[in-house]
């Protein structure tokens, strides 16, 4: 956990003083305002809109994972990016001019109803293997891309569809991002919620046999997920596999009772997402290469791994 | 303890239990034998609140047990089912601890510490409470389960084939336990048991059943008869009493 913080402030300095205007930390130390406002403006943000969204998209991967019990899902792999997605593109056609906060809820909303969906869906799916799970939730999250498309393309948004809402953090501003501040209560309440979120993982018979209240808590679960998940895409648009990376590192190394990992959790995803973020801005200085690229590029090489390899056990 | 009256159940079209009335007495060891699809494993579940009965009623110390909440129930009443899909990766001791759920909501108190550790101990698991419970063999993954049964504290235990694929040692140690936690602690264990060998000289009530009925019920004695085993199980029983313990012959060939 110290060698995480460590890892993170080192690489957010360096995430601070790197962009197309290279900042010099004498300059700031010198009080230069030009440089306080790239500071201010624009690399602070990043910083934390990575922070924030890197944390709480991990957060919700685990989640996830419990609720469906089955560590190959996160919000990528379950249709989540791809409702919220769907959600806010709703929300452009229907409500233009309304501010990002309307924009949200719907997206939230559009999340939410397809992690039900999807719960009971596999609820009712008579096999449970480990690999078809996330099949199942690819496949559903293709339908659902499809559906976003269609309607992108009948209102004419595809190309902007196709520009925004991969994720990447250039657009970042202050006072375009503080939405995935509401990551910050969501991830709090996870980790009050964590014993809960345990047990729930140990299926729901096991679960109703120790007396938690298993259709509340998966319910409590979805409702932190779409917040998280809904937040993220609209700010700063969809980010495979940090959900799914992180949440499998940390349960080889130190298990999945949440209430001990759902910290390193959170931090490893921040971590994660921050590495993503400096090796997408160096690899092609001065531009940048998105981060869903680079997260979706390393991502992708785990979850193959962790797919061989049939998970940490 | 617990009674059950006329119990009935069925799954889509086919019935598995009918007019189930009896009564497991509390403080004892009672085993449910009986062939594959006699019903004993529904009708534990529906102990268990894991099923709900298609009519008839359960009831747990007089009281119906539809009337107890989720929680009041996880307090008085364990479960340990057949095969724990279990997926998790906790080590030996958090698992146990999550035994305490019912008392502590996940809040460990100096009690619910103690009785982790009683637990712990109770089945001989210490040195393997830091493990992970995935990496260990499967007695002692069961044994481990069994712990955090026991770690719920309840009055009544109920068990689902807890010795299946187990060695004979793992098989005696967990039949030993649950003798001790009747004996020494008061506890109602019910357990579904293939083995009838251990049935016969661990338990004190034994209740047979065949075809989704009971075919008998009563003390040891007085089920561990050739003739009624012979026709619970379709096969050639001879019960045999040596050293103040019983034996039965099926399995030899005639």
């Amino acid at each position: 956990m110290r060698l995480m913080l460590i890892a993170i402030v080192l690489l957010g300095g360096l995430s601070l003083s790197l962009g197309s205007q290279t900042l010099q930390w004498a300059d700031v130390l010198a009080g230069r305002e030009d440089t306080w406002l790239t500071l201010q403006a624009s690399r602070l943000p990043r910083l934390l809109a990575l922070l924030l969204a890197g944390s709480g998209l991990a957060v919700c991967g685990v989640i996830l994972q419990h609720m469906v019990r089955n560590r190959f899902v996160e919000p990528g792999t379950t249709g989540g990016l791809e409702a919220a997605k769907l959600g806010m593109l709703v929300s452009l056609v229907l409500l233009p001019d309304a501010g990002l906060l309307p924009r949200m809820v719907l997206a939230m909303l559009c999340c939410l109803l397809a992690g039900l969906l999807l719960v009971m869906l596999l609820r009712r799916m008579p096999v449970h293997g480990q690999t078809l799970v996330p099949v199942v939730g690819l496949l559903y999250g293709a339908v659902l891309a499809a559906l976003a498309e269609f309607y992108a393309y009948r209102h004419h948004l595809l190309q902007d569809m196709q520009g925004w809402l991969l994720g990447d953090f250039s657009r970042v501003l202050a006072g375009q991002y503080e939405l995935l501040y509401l990551i910050v209560p969501a991830t709090v309440l996870a980790y009050v919620y964590a014993r809960r979120f345990t047990v729930m993982g140990m299926g729901e018979q096991m679960a109703s046999a120790l007396g938690l209240g298993y259709a509340a808590t998966l319910g409590l679960g979805l409702l932190l997920v779409a917040m998280v998940v809904a937040a993220t895409v609209i700010t700063v648009g969809a980010i495979p596999f940090v959900g799914l990376v992180v949440p499998n590192l940390v349960a080889m190394r130190y298990g999945e009772n949440l209430e001990r990992t759902l910290p390193l959790v959170a931090g490893g995803g921040a971590l994660l997402l921050l590495l993503c973020d400096v090796v997408g801005r160096v690899l092609m200085h001065p531009f940048e290469v998105p981060i869903a690229l680079t997260a979706g590029g390393l991502g992708g090489l785990v979850f193959v791994y962790l797919i061989l390899r049939g998970g940490p056990r | 303890m617990i009674s059950v009256h006329a119990l009935s159940h069925h799954y889509v079209g086919r019935t598995v239990l009918s007019g189930i009335d009896t009564v497991f007495p509390t403080g004892k060891f009672s085993a449910l034998i009986g062939a594959n699809g006699a019903g004993k494993s529904t009708l534990l579940m529906l102990m268990a609140r894991q099923l709900q009965p298609a009519a008839g009623e359960l009831r747990l110390a007089g009281m119906p047990l539809s009337q107890l909440t989720v929680r009041q129930f996880a307090q008085q009443v364990a479960t340990l089912r057949q095969f724990p899909d279990f997926r998790l990766r906790l080590t030996l001791e958090e698992l146990v601890a999550f035994g305490r759920y019912p008392h502590s909501q996940g809040r460990l108190g100096p009690a619910d510490k103690a009785a982790v550790d009683d637990a712990i101990d109770y089945l001989g698991l210490a040195s393997l409470r830091g493990r992970y419970v995935d990496e260990l063999s499967g007695g002692q993954r069961q044994l481990a389960f069994l712990a955090m049964t026991i770690a719920q504290q309840t009055p009544l235990l109920l068990l689902d084939e807890p010795l299946n694929n187990l060695d004979i040692r793992h098989a005696i140690d967990i039949m030993r336990a649950l003798r001790r936690l009747c004996d020494e602690r008061g506890c109602t264990v019910i357990m579904v048991i293939h083995d009838i060998n251990l049935a016969a000289n661990y338990a004190d009530h034994i209740v047979a059943m065949k075809h989704g009925r009971v075919y008998a019920s009563g003390e040891v004695a007085e089920v561990m008869q050739s003739a009624l085993l012979g026709e619970v199980f379709g096969l050639d029983f001879e019960v045999q009493r040596q050293h103040g313990g019983y034996v039965c012959n099926y399995f030899t060939y005639r």
